[in-house]
């Protein structure tokens, strides 16, 4: 076995599913595609059962998108693709082959090649992306292993997937869930896949280690499963190498329940899929008019729209990349912008407290009460002085929270920042009177300026212009260290 | 009434003879004489009695009447039809009922024609005798003690038999010229594309067409005419095209290929003095297309590989025979293909498989494709000197029933007809006068959308014969 | 010794999920070597450099519009023989 275990190299590709959740109907009928909270068997028509004599005709609107995602990830987009048959048996095909497409062996998927940078400029190469039916949804009775029979509802079956499969670029659990992610935004912008939908991103993962044996890790559901997976494979990989074992070449399967990968069942034979080209469909042309017209129609990119955030508004990198990734998000950015918002604060308070506040109260960001105006009030508030950043923390919460906006919370609290000289030097004077020792300590001591500072802001319960407070303990430390009185 | 022709029958139907009386003359001929033929897997004996019918009510109307206006027709058993039981000759399907009409169908209803029954085939189209049906052979209504040929013999019977004036038969290989040429009726392979294939059961997408088998010409044209057209449903589905020859007399050329591998000399010296009787009419010439040698072995691979893909949807899960479930989903699968296939099936599918699977695949499916395009390609070079291209239809005289047992004896059958669905271009069967006191048909190939002048020389060797 | 031995017919029945009897199996292996003999016939032609024809119709961007066709689902479920409230009934998978 090569290598030593400090130079291990560890190689992830990733085989991603996606639906084509855009679309009206199927792949190849007219059946709606929108199939989730319909009852069993419903979304099926003689053609996607695969009954005799039927036969497909591909949805138009299918390599339509299938261009557009082939555009945004910069892969080479096939001039005459073809569909192929992939021929084996499963309960849950019900023609017993998949139309899909075939790299090889005169087959030309819709697109070969391309990239996704993902954050940190880390470049993760496509290898090929193609279109294909889904298969049915087999419901177990009982559990996998002692199950009398199996459900079938084929309402998924015949759904229009985009399969697009990575060179094994990945090193490790977090880049593959990034580039996941970053992935789903770009669907998700091209308003073909909508990633939040049940089982509409499904994943297949190959790993090896030290340029060992390629192990599958087939049945992740989510992104967070993928990273789960990929970090138990990796640790189960090296305790076998450590222990001086092989890794076995196989396919292994993700229990989500029990968070451990399993071995699928030995296959009694290898698989061949025996691919040959549909007779039943024609191939299709991609002509570059046709690639061009699709480009048009594109929405800009998150990679686009983060460099013009960063060439606009003078944005950090690290805020364009989340905000421009993140539909609800740039969503929101925009608006904000739009109604006035200054791009560099509004782009942090979206980037920090939004993000967190949100998420601890359990909201979407597409939430109505997130809206742009509360964001802009609240920056415009702290912009003017009104407000100290760390009430506005309070207040965006409390503005979360419910329908007031910030500037009506600020002056229903009273929450406006003590500004007034006069009015503060009196509470100044008043802590200092309470607090002799301290004062005395402070002469010498800077951390117990700060404890002063502190008193005066618990007395004025945080609303204290903490410049200005600041400016005024010092003085007045100063003047007795001068010998003079504590208040002028 | 006993009209001579489909087109007789219309017309006077059309002009006032009733419908219902003329369907139930054809059903009790059919109770009489094809407990013998075995022509009909499924008489639809009510159903075409409502429609006839419905189709003398219209005719009270005063409405516009069809062009196939009260004409029964017998459908191969491989073409969908709503409602009435489709089982391709298998056991596999023995209770299937379509829910759905094939294109064709719903196209022979508008043009107000009734499907009288559905016939008999080779089990999934897989022969050249039809005696590779679950429901048993059929037999040849001018001997029934031979076969009928195959695999649409049902539907030749059924016309031969005068049970049906018009019939629709599915030809991959030569499933609708081998029992027009074995029954002496006539029968059109159409250009591939012209007719749509959406409802017929798939054996080999990419060679079959779904074509009209009638006891002439002319009545052969009327169907084909009704049934051809585009059709959305059916993605390989071309738009009506049409070509024409010159002026003068048509130019026929003979591949000399087409006389030469297991020909009975019968057939041979027949077919060769009738092309002689032709020459009068037709400009005749000799050519070699060396690639025919090929043709085949190459439409065999392909078929089956076809095939081994188009029937793996058999599996007793979402319809068809469904024995006792046993084990896990394998072995159920294994069981219900094992007992709802026959055996030309089983051995096509297996071979089918190996010639697609891995290390394989090279030698013989691709293989097969490539000298595809040859055969393509060398009658491509002919129709530029020739307007057709003649030939014997079938290489023997109708065999008796059981007399060729061994797959490949009958796999030769059809060595004269491959040729035409492997490229794509029309052929019909004309009948030739007899040898041996068995029928003999002429096959005549024409380019893409030929068909026009298929039926221009085929009338006129109709008058010759 | 034919090209397909008895080990690639168990093989070839069980990529395409068929039970033969042992009659059967006796029967096949000698019809399938035979026939097979004469498909290799097809090497005897150069065909190298000749591209291989998938499709006779040269058509190409045959596309259907994103259109719903209501779907009439009972009359196709009906069809199964063996079914669970709406659902179809498959046999266990281990
Ligand atoms: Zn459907």
């Amino acid at each position: 076995m090569g290598g030593e275990a400090g130079e291990e190299r560890i190689k992830i590709g990733l085989e991603i599913h996606c639906q084509l959740t855009n679309l009206r109907t199927k792949l190849f009928c007219g059946c709606p595609a929108d199939y989730r909270g319909s009852p069993p068997n419903t979304h099926i028509c003689p053609i996607c059962m695969g009954l005799p004599g039927t036969l497909p005709s591909p949805n138009k609107r299918a390599i339509e998108d299938g261009v557009a995602v082939a555009i945004a990830l910069n892969s080479e987009i096939s001039r005459r693709m073809t569909f192929f048959r992939k021929n084996y048996f499963y309960p849950d095909l019900p023609k017993n082959f998949q139309i899909s497409q075939y790299d090889g062996g005169g087959g030309v998927p819709l697109a070969r090649g391309g990239y996704l940078d993902i954050e940190g400029g880390k470049r993760i190469r496509i290898r090929r992306i193609q279109i294909e039916e889904d298969p049915a949804k087999l419901v177990h009775e009982g559990t996998i292993g002692d199950s009398a029979a199996t459900l079938v509802d084929n309402n998924r079956a015949g759904v229009a997937l985009l399969e697009i499969v990575t060179e094994p670029d990945i090193e490790d659990p977090r880049e593959a869930r990034a580039f996941l992610e970053k992935l789903r935004g770009i669907l998700e912008c091209l308003g073909v896949s909508n990633g939040e939908l049940e089982g509409a991103m499904r994943c297949d993962a190959n790993i090896s280690i030290g340029g060992g044996t390629r192990v599958e890790i087939k049945n992740i559901s989510s992104f967070k499963e993928v990273e789960r997976a990929l970090a138990f494979e990796i640790t189960r990989q090296r305790q076998l190498l450590a222990r001086g074992i092989g890794v076995r070449r196989e396919t292994r399967h993700w229990d989500e329940v029990r968070r451990i990968t399993v071995s699928l069942r030995a296959k009694e034979e290898e698989e061949d899929y025996r691919y040959f080209p549909e007779p039943d469909i024609v191939p299709i042309e991609i002509s570059e008019d046709f690639i061009e017209s699709v480009r048009r129609r594109m929405p800009e990119l998150p990679d686009q729209r983060k460099e013009r955030y960063m060439r606009e508004f003078g944005l950090q990198e690290h805020n364009a990349e989340l905000i421009s990734s993140n539909n609800a998000l740039w969503r929101l950015f925009e608006e904000c912008v739009k109604m006035g918002g200054d791009p560099i604060e509004v782009s942090n308070w979206l980037v920090g407290d939004l993000i967190s506040f949100t998420r601890e109260l359990g909201m979407e960001l597409t939430d109505p009460r997130v809206s742009p105006r509360k964001i802009v009030e609240l920056v415009n508030l702290i912009r003017s002085g009104a407000i100290s950043t760390k009430i506005a923390k309070d207040v965006l919460m409390e503005s979360l929270r419910g329908d007031e906006s910030p500037e009506e919370i600020v002056r229903r609290r009273g929450l406006l920042k003590i500004s007034d000289e006069s009015l503060l030097r009196g509470i100044v004077e008043e802590v200092f009177r309470e607090n002799e020792g301290a004062v005395k300590e402070a002469l010498r001591d800077e951390d117990v300026v700060n404890f002063l500072i502190g008193q005066v802001m618990r007395k004025t319960r945080g609303k204290a212009d903490p410049k200005l407070t600041y400016e005024l303990v010092k003085r007045n430390l100063e003047r007795i260290a001068h010998g003079e009185g504590p208040s002028a | 009434m006993t009209p001579k022709t489909a087109i007789d029958a219309r017309d006077e139907l059309a002009g006032g003879a009733s419908v219902e009386e003329y369907v139930l003359s054809l059903l009790e001929r059919i109770r009489e004489r094809d407990r013998t033929i075995n022509s009909f897997i499924t008489v639809c004996e009510a159903s075409a009695i409502e429609a006839a019918k419905a189709l003398d009510r219209k005719r009270g109307r005063g409405e516009k009447l069809g062009p196939l206006f009260g004409i029964p027709v017998a459908v191969k058993d491989n073409i969908c039809t709503i409602g009435i039981r489709t089982t391709c000759g298998s056991r596999m399907l023995e209770n299937f009922v379509p829910p759905y009409d094939a294109t064709v169908i719903k196209r022979i209803k508008e043009a107000d024609a009734i499907v009288i029954g559905k016939t008999n085939m080779d089990e999934f189209a897989m022969g050249s005798s039809t005696e590779n049906s679950y429901f048993g052979p059929t037999r040849n209504p001018l001997d029934p003690t031979r076969v009928p040929g195959g695999s649409s013999g049902g539907s030749a019977a059924a016309v031969a038999g005068g049970f049906a004036p018009l019939a629709l038969g599915a030809d991959t290989g030569g499933s609708i010229r081998c029992p027009a040429s074995f029954c002496s009726i006539v029968g059109l392979k159409p250009t591939y594309g012209a007719v749509s294939r959406y409802g017929l059961i798939s054996y080999a997408n990419s060679l079959e067409q779904i074509g009209p088998m009638a006891s002439n010409v002319d009545d052969c044209e009327l169907l084909f005419n009704v049934i051809r057209g585009y059709d959305p449903r059916d993605n390989t589905s071309l738009p009506q095209g049409r070509i024409e020859a010159k002026e003068g007399k048509l130019r026929i050329g003979v591949p000399k290929e087409f006389f030469m591998e297991g020909v009975q000399e019968a057939v041979g010296v027949h077919v060769r003095k009738f092309l002689d009787k032709m020459s009068g009419v037709f400009e005749i010439g000799e050519i070699s297309l060396p690639s025919l040698a090929y043709a085949l072995p190459a439409y065999y691979i392909i078929a089956m590989s076809e095939a081994s893909s188009n029937l793996a949807r058999y599996d007793g899960i979402r319809y068809g025979l469904r024995g006792e479930d046993g084990g896990d989903w394998n072995e159920t699968y294994c069981n219900n293909r094992g007992i709802g296939f026959g055996r030309e099936v089983k051995r096509r599918i297996i071979l089918g498989t190996f010639a697609l699977s891995a290390g394989y695949r090279n030698r013989y499916y691709i293989r097969a494709q490539k000298i595809r395009t040859l055969i393509r390609e060398d009658l491509g070079r002919a129709f530029k000197e020739f307007d057709l291209i003649a030939g014997p239809t079938m290489p023997v005289l109708p065999f008796k029933i059981g007399e060729k047992l061994d797959p490949l004896e009958i796999y030769m059958c059809d060595i004269e007809t491959v040729p035409a669905n492997l490229a794509g271009t029309p052929a019909i069967s004309i009948p030739c006068g007899m040898a041996n006191g068995l029928p003999v048909g002429l096959q005549l190939m024409a380019p893409p959308f030929g068909e026009g002048l298929l039926f221009r020389a085929g009338r006129i060797i109709e008058e010759l014969a | 010794m034919g090209e397909i031995t008895p080990e690639d017919l168990e093989r070839l029945c069980w990529l395409s999920r068929l039970r033969l009897s042992q009659e059967e199996k006796e029967e096949f292996l000698g019809q399938l070597n035979k026939i097979l003999d004469y498909f290799r016939r097809i090497e005897e032609v150069d065909v190298e450099h000749v591209p291989p024809t998938y499709h006779v119709v040269d058509l190409t961007n045959v596309l259907r519009e994103d259109e719903v066709e209501e779907p009439r689902p009972d009359e196709v479920l009906e069809l199964a023989p063996r079914r669970k409230g709406r659902y179809i009934l498959a046999p266990r998978i281990i």
